[in-house]
């Protein structure tokens, strides 16, 4: 039989209104069920509201994008990439974590992930969606986007380039963005299911029926989930270090110094899963007040996520020194000057952000009662992420704007376009997940409960005896 | 699958035994080693093993037929970067059993508890490897010029008035210079070996707890090791990546890659796993660890598949970049490894890939292989060898050009060190329990099992 050491923290919780009682199946199934269960209530309609009203505003400056052509936006001749592909690149970043937790960490076994994996999947997939945004944004004339398919045509010579990183973007994204999607929907039909059983009104009997593809919980069809589970786990963790390096290829396979530096995938990797958790954060620390989900999403659960943070921020950080190191130790000039312009030129206050959110600000994550204080986790989260954004306007913006000929060295500034069409993708991601938050559970009810019994504090009291039982044997 | 008789630790053979015959082997073996070595050296220093290199390349042969005369040149350069290579190699899997006691502690790993003394004894090595490197550095410098594997120690190579003067290794002085070399080294040494003996006796404290029951709940001893554990892995994190380039990439001096580092991790790591996974077969099969399950082998299987393909992803990536760049001044260190000398080092090349990555993917794919001692010996085997042979390509090229091979003093020097570092493991796992029996999650890994 399974053992867990009493040195462990339970992973649910106590019921929070009655602290004798342990938290029982049918709790877990009332706690979660509760909001889509419930009419929208006013807090969840302002949320909404903004973010549509947010996502409204983005879709002008979109029609402007799009209408007038990116000509709107800050780039000029020497700039000629910056602010959108600072915004695609960081939300692919931030679409990572779902992938991560629900793949890595069932391949790991980690049981933690239970109670946080739908709703990172779910901020993945948006995220992902968000990303893409960019590129259609940037197409200029996304009305022919599919060009970027390697699709059976009559245009003559017209054809993908296989050699461009560009083209591998498009296959890596595209493939994540499905498996991701896979995966998370075939986690949430036994939930769904559970939904259609407790449903009262027609209306959601039918709906919720037709999306759990008549479940019917026998042990077979448990078996072909797990199984499925587990081989989606298998497809998707290459793709967590595959997108990300091949989106750190679009700059590293170039010669331009600062993007051509081979740790870039690594490091890419290391950076995305940093912002992902992050960001996870944000919304769990939000979900879990609004829904009073404290005994499933606990202390133990946020500081785990942010011991994640420490790593991998910590990871980035030696690769932003390497980096420069190697800058200086290559003895190349230009590569010399990339990185002290970036340090101290015009762009200096980027860099610096960068430095100060993506470095020194995990470091506080040494210290356990700040990985266990939510205020401090909270505020970390939204830091970690601006800083994330800063890294990559860092990256690309720095390295573009003086290049070979001084001539032509000239600065970016964002126009409200460019403001209008990164607030877009706010409001579609926002969107997205209030409307996630309301209409499907947020955390995984079926995987909650097989944990239940691995959270049995009685087991401290078990595994002592046990103890006993062996040093008595032993005499 | 299903359920398995627990193996209660009464039943365990507690004590390590350093039989009589496992030691002559070992110092057999040592002694072969030692035989071949000085015979691949005097062979060498007759002139075989080089000569048909010059016969063979004509338009070399005049440039080497003047070096010739100094055969002492050949084998020395030769025996140095052979027992270079070894080692740092040796040194790479000994860091790595304190990595993983390090990473073990601080993600509060339950499976890896019963295994846990074996990378524990790994870190005994760090004198004997660190001793035969700084030796066989200070060697070098005393040698001077003609003997030395680093470009960089040559006489008046930063001085602007010397003809040897090289503008590009003059630049990278500031960290390329043989004081601070030799105290970092010297450093890290220090920090790498300390912290290990404070991890190694946390655990042995543990041993003398009396009262378990009580210990669990509160394990200061548990809890300070996590501590130390943490401060390891910012050391380990800070001194790999420069060791590396110290050690390895400034061979190829005038190239560089901020890869380097991460991808030298990843090929010390899979090493260690896979020493790691052959010795806990090993002492298995000899009626030790009984309590090791198909659920343990299962996960170091996981982990040599896994960081087979991490070495596999690092190692490309760096080389893809590279290649797809086409900058002159990095693309040299492949074209030395693909297209000088004929392509010597072309077939190695390749071959490097399929035994690190191609095969290791292939065979551990399936579940059922990573549960099964023969294919995992196999796969660990050749884990060991790809990953010398990835070591060789990162040092000879730079050192030796087409004037290395692979005989006498090769194998003999493999056989000292394989040797000399079975000797201190075995000595080691003598000194203290086989299983760590009052750690805090023991009774989780003697119950583990991947399928609950």
């Amino acid at each position: 039989m399974q053992m867990t050491s009493p040195v462990r923290e339970p992973l649910v919780l106590r019921q929070i209104h009655d602290k004798n009682r342990k938290t029982t199946m049918h709790d877990v199934t009332n706690d979660i069920c509760r909001q889509v269960e419930a009419a929208p209530n006013m807090r969840w309609m302002m949320a909404l509201g903004i973010s549509l009203i947010v996502l409204a505003y983005g879709s002008y400056t979109l029609y402007r994008t799009w209408f007038f052509g990116i000509g709107e936006w800050g780039l000029n001749k020497t700039v000629g990439w910056a602010w959108d592909i600072t915004n695609f690149v960081w939300w692919v970043g931030i679409g990572h974590a779902g992938t991560l937790i629900s793949a890595v960490l069932l391949l790991f076994r980690q049981k933690w992930r239970a109670s946080i994996n739908r709703s990172a999947e779910a901020m993945t997939i948006f995220a992902v969606l968000c990303a893409g945004s960019f590129i259609l944004m940037h197409m200029g004339r996304p009305w022919l986007a599919h060009w970027a398919l390697p699709l059976p045509n009559t245009y003559g010579s017209l054809w993908v380039n296989f050699n461009s990183p560009l083209v591998w973007d498009v296959f890596a994204i595209s493939t994540y963005l499905t498996v991701s999607a896979v995966f998370w929907y075939v986690g949430l039909i036994p939930d769904l299911a559970t939904i259609r059983e407790r449903a009262t009104n027609p209306i959601s009997k039918f709906v919720y029926g037709l999306l759990s593809f008549g479940w019917d919980g026998s042990t077979r069809t448990w078996a072909r989930y797990e199984m499925v589970a587990l081989v989606l786990a298998g497809l998707s963790t290459p793709l967590v270090l595959s997108v990300h390096t091949i989106v750190s290829f679009d700059f590293a396979t170039s010669v331009i110094p600062g993007w051509h530096t081979t740790i870039f995938p690594p490091y890419f990797v290391a950076g995305a899963i940093f912002s992902g958790f992050a960001m996870v954060l944000t919304l769990m620390l939000i979900t879990r007040y609004v829904f009073k989900l404290e005994p499933y999403i606990t202390l133990n659960h946020i500081e785990s996520m942010n011991k994640i943070i420490l790593v991998t921020g910590s990871i980035v950080g030696i690769a932003y020194i390497t980096e420069f190191f190697i800058a200086w130790y290559s003895g190349v000039p230009y590569e010399q000057y990339a990185f002290i312009n970036r340090m101290f030129g015009p762009y200096w206050w980027a860099y610096w952000s960068m430095m100060s959110c993506n470095v020194i600000s995990p470091q506080f994550f040494w210290f356990k009662a700040m990985r266990r204080n939510i205020y401090a986790t909270f505020a970390l989260s939204i830091v970690v992420n601006i800083g994330m954004w800063f890294e990559r306007f860092v990256i690309i913006v720095t390295s573009l704007h003086r290049d070979y000929l001084p001539s032509s060295w000239v600065m970016f500034w964002p126009t409200y376009v460019d403001v209008g069409d990164y607030l877009f993708s706010f409001g579609f991601f926002f969107t997205c997940f209030f409307l996630f938050a309301k209409f499907l559970p947020v955390i995984n009810m079926a995987e909650v409960k097989t944990i239940l019994a691995s959270s049995d504090e009685d087991a401290s009291v078990h595994y002592a005896e046990e103890e006993e039982h062996a040093k008595e044997k032993a005499h | 699958m299903g359920a398995h008789k627990t193996i209660s630790l009464a039943d365990e053979k507690m004590q390590y035994e350093f039989t009589a015959k496992l030691k002559s082997r070992l110092m057999m073996t040592l002694g072969i080693g030692v035989v071949m070595l000085i015979l691949g050296i005097i062979l060498l220093s007759l002139g075989f093993g080089e000569t048909h290199h010059a016969a063979e390349h004509g338009k070399e042969a005049a440039k080497h037929s003047a070096e010739h005369g100094h055969h002492e040149y050949y084998w020395f350069k030769r025996v140095i970067a052979n027992l270079w290579l070894n080692a740092t190699f040796f040194n790479g899997i000994a860091l790595i059993g304190v990595f993983f006691l390090a990473f073990n502690y601080v993600a509060h790993a339950g499976w890896s508890v019963i295994i846990k003394r074996v990378p524990e004894t790994f870190g005994y090595f760090l004198p004997i490897s660190m001793g035969s490197i700084i030796a066989l550095f200070l060697l070098q410098i005393a040698m001077g010029d003609n003997y030395t594997l680093f470009h960089w120690t040559h006489a008046g190579i930063t001085d602007p008035s010397s003809k040897n003067y090289d503008a590009i290794i003059a630049g990278k002085s500031g960290f390329l210079n043989v004081p601070f070399f030799f105290a970092r080294m010297v450093i890290f040494f220090a920090l790498w070996y300390g912290l290990f003996r404070r991890l190694r006796s946390f655990s042995l404290q543990e041993e003398e707890i009396k009262d378990f029951k009580a210990y669990l709940k509160n394990p200061v001893i548990y809890n300070k090791a996590v501590y130390t554990s943490a401060i390891f892995l910012v050391v380990f994190a800070v001194s790999e990546s420069v060791i590396s380039w110290d050690w390895l990439m400034s061979i190829d001096v005038h190239w560089f890659s901020t890869m380097y580092g991460w991808q030298n991790f990843a090929s010390w790591f899979v090493s260690g796993l896979a020493t790691i996974t052959l010795t806990v077969i090993l002492l298995k099969e000899q009626g030790y660890l009984k309590s090791v399950t198909k659920h343990h082998l299962h996960d170091l299987g996981k982990f040599m598949f896994a960081f087979s393909v991490f070495w596999s992803y690092v190692t490309f990536c760096q080389f893809l970049l590279i290649y797809y760049a086409h900058i002159p001044e990095e693309t040299t260190y492949f074209n030395a490894r693909l297209n000088l000398w004929d392509g010597y080092y072309k077939f190695l090349f390749f071959f490097n890939f399929f035994i690190n990555f191609a095969f290791p993917l292939l065979v551990l794919m399936a579940k059922e292989a990573k549960r099964t001692t023969v294919i995992l010996k196999v796969v660990a085997g050749a884990i060991l060898m790809g990953h010398y042979l990835d070591f060789y390509l990162m040092i000879m090229p730079g050192t030796l050009g087409d004037n290395s091979g692979f005989g006498f003093v090769e194998i003999g020097c493999i056989l000292i060190f394989a040797s000399l570092f079975i000797y201190t493991i075995a000595s080691n796992l003598a000194k203290a329990p086989m299983i760590a029996k009052n750690h805090p999650f023991i009774k989780e890994s003697q119950n583990f099992n991947q399928f609950n």
